[in-house]
């Protein structure tokens, strides 16, 4: 299961692929690819982001469903989504509460 | 303090201008990334976890106090209320927005600073001792050199692809706080026996995935041909460093690979080619003495009634006299002292400020130290020159903002990368096992009856956070998707380098303070006396006791 993600051009603010193909500010409303189809349809709407110069650095992240939710399975993917767990009040845990929380 | 020139000004503002018109086209799409990402990359701009990074060269770790209210500025304005000074002297802020950083670069070059450089495949910002000019032990100042180099390697049109980054490290003393054993090229300023300067030369030092010491490859240099030899060193390492695999393309695998006393022939040889063609670039003792002005220090007058001030100050007050203990070192002038403010306070963020954090510093080294901060490597902030007599008010100061902790040197004076928290490449975070380690050893006395210890953590095997030459180093390493932490021992950065040896299996995020305490305890049980730091027992009892207190009991139960 994967969704995919990228920064945003112009400030670099993290931003995954959302179902409606925008570039969602959380995590929460990622769209999840379950197969190789989905997958290839997120890819290239990725690769139009790109050449649209809306977001840079596109890229998969592997995750899992716990409690509906789709969670990285990897914990650099997990700070990139809700910000530095050193610092709670900064990023995106600070701007949008539980939305951010992965 | 050196000042721009002309040709400075000119330069920067150049610069600013290309970057801001390379910024522009790549948010109006006339430039994609793969065009972008080396033009942002040669201006400090990296895109790291959150956002995007800029990081701001702080040459030789010397600031005024109006760069600094700069600094503090530009986190308030652009950033989010704070600054991270780093083991290079630099300091990254971690949220700026590309449409604005053209904007920075403009308020920066206002003050005489810049980002250019701070990264990519070029000579980075020279680093130097960060009581240079303010030292006892000191030959010289070295950051006339190092402002040297940095005027000579500015876009130096040779030495801008190079087979990979390259960094100089510069002291004057002979005790190295500049780690200069870690750099691509360390130089240590010192005289000859007719009393003439000059440097010794070492080359290869570097930490990454393949650390190594620096190789003494000249005794003595005299100081007009820094530039004609160093030249050499990087033609040497331009033609012959690797460009076929980037671990492999720093200076330190050339020299190990050629072997020191090949590689050393080969850079004599080519300073001798250097010396015969027309393209020496002898230094005129007047240019010299020229850069050497603007650092010259401040005029420092007799100040002698701190000598008894400060001793009833310290009896008053438990906290000043601590903090004299352990933040305040001898100056040159007896009536003067240098002063670490630490960014290290018990369970923060190492090397973090905040921007009226930087403010009041900026506002205590005009009235009190001259205008002059350093940045250290150790991710601290310096005030070179202050009174005895004012180190009271400088104290009092200083608890006001929060920043009196009296732990320069000790355990919780701890190195530590950005780590996972905000660094793209990590493995593992650094910062939270930092708070964590310094809050369990936050007691002042524990600290104090442990003395000199220098614990360094790095994310990743790049090695930003001097994990190898940490007495006690951490490096996080990801392990099936969680974070595990080895520890190395044994590591030092000073005069006498050496890279820290790993001891054992990792640990994971939960265990890694214990494993900590644990090795501190195992010290504290075996030092010869308490004179014996943890360094030298270390270097007296080997690994074993240390593996035995860390896995002896797991083994046999096991
Ligand atoms: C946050 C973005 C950063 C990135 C992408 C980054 C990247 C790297 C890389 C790739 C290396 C290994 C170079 C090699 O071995 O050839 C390295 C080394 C190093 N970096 Fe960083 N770094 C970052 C932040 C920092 C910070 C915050 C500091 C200072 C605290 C720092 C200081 C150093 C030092 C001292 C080394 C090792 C010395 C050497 O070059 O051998 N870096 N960095
Ligand atoms: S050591 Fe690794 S994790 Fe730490 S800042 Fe450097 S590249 Fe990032």
């Amino acid at each position: 299961m994967k969704i995919l993600t990228a920064n945003r051009l112009m400030d670099g603010e993290a931003v995954w692929l959302a179902a409606d193909h925008s570039w969602a500010e959380t995590i929460a409303h990622a769209d999840v690819a379950t197969n190789a189809d989905a997958e290839a349809r997120m890819e290239a709407i990725g690769a139009q982001g790109i050449a649209a110069n809306l977001v840079v650095d596109v890229n998969f992240v592997d995750v899992e469903l716990i409690d509906g939710k789709a969670v990285p399975i990897r914990l650099r993917e997990r700070i990139r989504a809700a910000g530095p767990t050193i610092r709670r009040d900064l990023g995106k845990q600070a701007a949008h509460g539980a939305e951010s929380a992965a | 303090m050196y000042r721009y020139d002309e040709f400075d000004h000119a330069f920067v503002a150049e610069r600013v201008a290309e970057f801001r018109d390379q910024a522009e086209r790549r948010l109006a799409g006339e430039l994609t990334e793969d065009q972008f990402k080396p033009l942002r990359l040669m201006n400090g701009v990296y895109l790291q976890l959150h956002a995007y990074m800029l990081r701001i060269a702080i040459p030789y770790g010397t600031l005024s106090s109006k760069q600094l209210r700069m600094l503090a500025h530009i986190a308030r304005t652009y950033d989010k209320g704070y600054g991270h000074f780093t083991t290079r002297q630099n300091i990254q802020f971690n949220w700026p927005a590309l449409k604005d950083i053209p904007v920075i670069l403009e308020e920066l070059a206002s003050v005489e600073m810049h980002a250019i450089q701070t990264s990519g495949n070029c000579i980075r910002n020279v680093t130097a001792d960060h009581f240079a000019g303010a030292a006892v032990d000191e030959t010289a100042d070295p950051r006339p050199y190092a402002e040297i180099l940095r005027q000579w390697s500015s876009v130096h049109p040779e030495f801008s692809y190079l087979p990979r980054k390259f960094k100089i490290a510069v002291t004057g003393a002979e005790h190295d706080r500049a780690a200069i054993q870690t750099h691509d090229i360390g130089l240590h300023v010192k005289k000859d026996g007719d009393g003439k300067l000059g440097f010794a030369v070492y080359v290869g030092g570097g930490q990454g995935r393949t650390p190594m010491v620096a190789k003494r490859i000249r005794d003595f240099l005299p100081e007009e041909d820094l530039l004609t030899y160093t030249t050499a060193i990087m033609r040497v390492y331009n033609l012959h460093g690797r460009r076929d695999n980037k671990y492999k393309a720093r200076i330190k695998i050339l020299v190990h690979e050629t072997g020191t006393e090949e590689l050393t022939r080969q850079v004599e040889a080519e300073f001798a080619a250097l010396k015969l063609s027309g393209e020496e670039l002898k230094l005129p003792d007047a240019d010299i003495r020229a850069i050497e002005n603007y650092f010259a220090p401040p005029a420092l007058a007799e100040r002698a009634e701190g000598w008894a001030s400060v001793v009833a100050e310290r009896k008053a007050d438990a906290g000043f006299d601590a903090w004299l203990r352990r933040n305040v070192h001898e100056h040159r002038h007896p009536d003067y002292a240098s002063v670490t403010i630490s960014l290290k306070g018990i369970g923060e963020v190492p090397g973090d400020a905040t921007d009226a954090q930087m403010n009041a510093i900026a506002d205590l080294a005009e009235r009190f130290a001259f205008d002059e901060i350093r940045v250290s490597h150790e991710q601290n902030l310096i005030l070179p020159h202050v009174a005895r007599a004012d180190l009271k008010a400088v104290y009092d100061a200083l608890v006001a903002i929060g920043l009196h902790t009296p732990n320069a040197g000790l355990v919780t004076d701890i190195i530590a990368c950005p780590g996972l928290d905000y660094c793209a490449l990590a493995n593992a975070r650094s910062i939270s096992v930092a708070q964590e380690i310094s809050t369990r050893f936050g007691a002042q006395e524990r600290q104090e009856e442990i003395g000199d210890l220098k614990i360094k953590i790095s994310g990743c095997i790049n090695a930003c956070g001097h994990h190898h030459v940490g007495h006690i180093g951490i490096l996080g390493v990801e392990k099936k998707g969680t974070e595990l932490y080895q520890i190395t021992l044994g590591g030092s950065a000073d005069e006498n380098t050496s890279i820290g040896q790993i001891v054992g299996r990792g640990f994971t995020a939960e265990e890694i303070t214990d494993a900590i305490e644990t090795v501190v305890e195992t010290y504290l049980a075996n030092r010869a006396d308490k004179t014996e730091d943890f360094l030298a027992a270390y270097r007296r009892l080997g690994a074993a006791p240390f593996k035995e207190a860390l896995y002896g009991t797991e083994a046999r139960a096991a």
